[in-house]
């Protein structure tokens, strides 16, 4: 996202940036009034149709209620069988090729040059007004500089700084839950845990970690880009506020290094301790771009696996006893975690020229949408795919994380809070019982649940 | 016949008899060689098998491509002679050559 163009570069050093956030909302509204803009139309939810009974240039899996409504296997499955480069002429989104397999999915991830990641990685579109810089969003070579500025603080040296405060404060959420008495999990542990992790990264001042979620909980939920739910207004308002607490955290950390203080291992005070990046203040779009990157690439990713860790186990009890008799199980079982789940269902590309894929010709400029939910469904690829298995053999080369030069950088901080959260888990409970269906999130971006009622029993 | 060496972060060695043809991450991964992870399954796109060879390795094996080292610089050990293990192809003239494993994949 790019906050804010109306201000030349030098000048938005210079504003502050939540007033610049402030005068793009305002741009955006009078051209919505102006009708420059049309305001996107809100998804009204009706029952989605049985794939059986469409033709297959009908089919349409940006519906954004396909995994809310639970049908979006066979979906997947009938273009994965019939079509699996399969065109969609007029969805809401505008025209978007689907691909569906494992191999055509590493293939397009894989050619940067052929597809690009420019301007925006969902099948839809954020307003112009609110487009900070993030590199997940950009090309070699510019994407390369950027991610590289900021990676140190997931790198596994880092993490094992981290890694003791992470779990202690995991351990504080599951000494307080619930015995014996239904409960959210989404609530209680999943959001919690993700939003104690998110300020651990930052540095956040903890007793507002809520914000954290709040804020890429709506960066990441606008109808118009992903099919949410989410209010226009109330992004722009958002995205303020972070710019503005974000700024002074900054202003904050650099003072208390000023003064002394040995600098932490936290996010902001690596970049300030990093030649290439301890002006970034002065470029505030990339710099709020890069810290929402983290927050929102973090938050319900990892949320959502939290959660369907505990679900796969309930659908999969046999699983569940293999676990508990071997917890050395539990790194192999985080990536079949990751990919029984799937967070994030797609990545979208745009084709920089005519390339053929899987005996389809893709159009240079044509949208195209790298299905992972589909392709970790693969029996292609993957052997007995619905199946969830804990001590599955190649757990790891599922495509939850993406692959090329834009793969996850996150990974190994996802992978470590699952490990801590099932390793703190087994330590305490006999049972984690999922009572009823879950709710899942209406969005064709993030595949989650927004409830999940649960029942836990004490270890004997 | 001859030996390639992998060489652990802690210092631990295994010595492996050499199979031309084969990819130094496959080779690895069939002689139980800990610390390559292999995610992407030697589509030069994850990073996750790297090595950084040592003693004769670093002539015999040649150049990375464009694509590896794009790949190898996203990660945090990155050395002068880091290499992606499932692009190296293994030949006989690697007797001897030595692969040391980075602290942590990424
Ligand atoms: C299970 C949890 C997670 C999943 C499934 C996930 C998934 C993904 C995916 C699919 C991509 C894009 C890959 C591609 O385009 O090929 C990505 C990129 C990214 N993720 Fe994650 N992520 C997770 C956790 C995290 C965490 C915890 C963080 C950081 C705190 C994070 C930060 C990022 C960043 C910064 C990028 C952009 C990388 C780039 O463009 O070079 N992710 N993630
Ligand atoms: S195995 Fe993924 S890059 Fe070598």
């Amino acid at each position: 996202m790019n906050i804010v163009n109306l201000v030349a570069k030098q000048s938005a050093a210079i504003v502050p940036m939540p007033l610049q956030v402030k005068a793009a909302h305002l741009l955006y509204k009078t051209k919505v009034k102006l009708g420059v803009y049309t305001e996107f139309p809100e998804f009204v939810e009706a029952p989605v149709p049985d794939v059986s009974t469409l033709a297959i240039e009908d089919i349409d899996v940006s519906n954004p209620f396909l995994f809310k409504q639970g049908c979006w296997e066979p979906y997947f499955k009938r273009l994965r069988d019939e079509c699996p480069v399969h065109f969609q002429k007029n969805s809401l989104f505008g025209p978007f090729w689907s691909i569906t397999r494992y191999e055509d999915v590493m293939f397009v991830d894989k050619n940067h040059e052929l597809f690009s990641s420019e301007p925006f990685i969902v099948i839809g579109q954020a307003p112009k007004e609110l487009s900070v810089e993030m590199f997940i969003a950009m090309d070699p070579p510019k994407h390369d500089v950027q991610r590289q500025a900021v990676q140190g603080v997931v790198a596994p040296q880092n993490l094992k700084e981290m890694e003791g405060l992470i779990r202690s404060r995991a351990q504080e959420v599951l000494d307080n839950l619930p015995l014996d008495k239904p409960f959210n999990w989404v609530d209680e542990v999943s959001v919690e845990l993700t939003a104690r992790m998110l300020a651990t990264l930052l540095d956040f001042p903890y007793e507002e970690r809520q914000k954290l979620v709040y804020w890429s909980d709506l960066a990441g939920g606008g109808a118009q880009s992903t099919g949410g739910s989410n209010d226009m207004d109330e992004l722009f308002k958002g995205m303020g506020e972070m710019a503005k607490d974000f700024s002074l955290l900054w202003r904050k950390k650099e003072a208390e290094t000023a003064a002394g203080k040995k600098p932490g291992f936290d996010l902001i005070s690596m970049l300030q301790n990093n030649d290439a990046t301890k002006n970034l203040i002065n470029t505030p779009m990339e710099f709020l771009g890069n810290l929402a990157l983290l927050i929102v690439g973090g938050n319900d990713t990892t949320r959502n696996s939290m959660s369907g860790g505990v679900l796969a186990l309930n659908k999969f009890p046999d699983e569940f006893a293999k676990l508990k008799a071997n917890p050395s199980l539990i790194p192999n079982m985080v990536s079949e975690i990751i990919r029984w789940q799937t967070p994030l269902a797609h990545m979208r590309r745009v084709a920089t020229q005519d390339v053929e894929v899987n005996g389809q010709t893709i159009k240079k400029g044509d949208k195209v949408v790298m299905w992972y939910a589909s392709a970790n469904r693969d029996e292609r690829a993957i052997d007995q795919p619905d199946q969830f298995i804990i001590d599955r053999k190649g757990a790891r080369n599922h495509l939850s994380f993406g692959f090329g030069v834009h793969r996850c950088m996150g990974n190994r901080l996802a992978e470590l809070q699952l490990r801590i959260l099932w390793e703190e888990l087994l330590a305490r409970f006999d049972s984690i019982e999922v009572i009823g269906e879950p709710e899942y999130v209406q969005s064709n971006f993030v595949k989650g649940y927004s409830k999940m009622m649960v029942k836990l029993t004490a270890k004997q | 016949m001859g030996n390639i060496t992998f060489v652990e972060h802690d210092g631990t060695e295994h010595a492996v008899e050499i199979e031309p043809g084969k990819s130094l991450m496959d080779l690895a991964l069939d002689n139980g060689i800990p610390g390559i992870d292999a995610d992407c399954g030697g589509e030069c796109a994850c990073g996750t098998c790297h090595v950084i060879v040592e003693g004769n390795g670093v002539s015999i094996t040649g150049s990375a491509s464009d694509a590896e080292l794009q790949m190898l610089d996203l990660t945090p050990e990155r050395a002068d002679s880091s290499r992606l293990a499932c692009q190296i192809v293994i030949s006989d003239a690697m007797d001897g050559m030595i692969a040391r494993l980075p602290e942590f994949q990424m």
